[in-house]
């Protein structure tokens, strides 16, 4: 087990114990819902996993590194962070697969801008958006995110 | 809001099924990445096993010990300073999709809290989630994750004022004869 493992897990752990302490029901219900998401979230992993392994497996590392690595400039960043902000999975699956990016090839520019985009613009959820917020404010916010978004990864990439 | 999920549910594994068995096939035809494949997929999955129950327990927490209520009873009020650090306080501790946030965003427009932690609000509950970034930690370093965290915060901070003053103006041009008295 890495370090950031054993210390999530010490957090959390330290975290339900405070819980029960404090409130033995509404632990209980915590746990509940933890199994929930836990069994809700299982298909995903497991596609994300496999789609890791033939990434990892089957496309060279210039492939990858063409599109999005540090050679494909902005127009690499655009790209990705446009596929982020479309796709709709669950951003915890999305780290493992953006780290497998990193691994073959993919610049942290646009590893960033994928997190970044995937997570703070919610295509598919739009609809949703407009309906609590108003068109003006939707369309403003996931704009908006997605020009910061690109400027956090030139940043990201200049930095790190 | 039930027969959704369960049709996401069954949508997900119509898909895993998918990919294993593409999966399959392309192994069947190129053995000799069989063993490049499995490594790859094995290591993945047992560095996301190592912290997925745990992060699960911290959501269900979260869930559970921050109520929306609370979420909305704060920040309706909130403004300076303390509004942007409760807007991405309240952001990043309960945990949920994205669309879970739309309600409290509404009933906090509703509220008449201001634009900025509005914005500020749902963009920290869709990028500044603290199980989230334990995962962010885990598959791609402390640097990266800390360098990320730090420039969103600030960016969206920017992006929250930046559309506050944007819809003022807007309303100011548009709404002076409605909005006098």
């Amino acid at each position: 087990m890495s370090i950031t493992a054993a210390v999530i897990n010490g957090i959390a752990i330290l975290a339900l114990l405070i819980a029960f302490f404090k409130d033995k029901e509404k632990a209980i219900q915590s746990l509940k819902i933890a199994g929930k998401s836990f069994i809700k979230i299982i298909p995903m992993v497991f596609i994300v996993i496999i789609i890791i392994g033939l990434l990892l497996g089957f496309v060279p590392p210039d492939a990858i590194s063409k599109f999005v690595g540090s050679q494909s400039g902005l127009s690499g960043v655009l790209l990705i962070g446009v596929a982020g902000a479309i796709m709709h999975v669950p951003s915890i699956v999305a780290f493992p697969l953006s780290a497998s990016l990193l691994e073959s090839g993919a610049s942290i520019t646009a590893v960033a801008a994928f997190i970044t985009t995937l997570t703070m613009i919610g295509f598919v959820t739009l609809p949703l958006e407009i309906k609590a917020l108003g068109k003006k404010m939707a369309f403003l916010r996931n704009g908006t995110s997605f020009i910061i978004a690109i400027l956090i990864a030139i940043l990201m990439g200049m930095i790190l | 809001m039930k027969g959704k999920q369960k049709k996401g549910m069954v949508r997900d594994y119509i898909l895993l099924g998918l990919v294993f068995v593409i999966a399959i096939l392309l192994i069947t035809f190129f053995p000799d990445k069989k063993d490049e494949v499995i490594n790859a997929s094995w290591n993945f999955l047992v560095e996301m096993l190592w912290i997925l129950p745990a992060v699960m327990i911290l959501l269900g927490l979260f869930t559970v010990f921050v109520p929306k209520k609370t979420v909305v009873k704060y920040l309706g009020k909130a403004s300076g300073i303390k509004g942007v650090s409760l807007a991405i306080l309240f952001g990043a501790l309960p945990t949920g999709p994205l669309y879970v946030a739309f309600p409290i965003a509404a009933s906090l427009l509703k509220k008449g809290a201001s634009i900025s932690n509005i914005v500020i609000f749902l963009s920290a509950w869709a990028c500044i989630k603290i199980p989230q970034e334990m995962v962010e930690l885990q598959f791609l370093g402390a640097k990266f994750m800390f360098t990320r965290l730090a420039l969103t915060i600030i960016f969206v901070v920017i992006m929250g004022i930046f559309i506050e003053k944007l819809i003022a103006k807007e309303e100011d041009v548009s709404l002076i004869p409605t909005k006098c008295p």
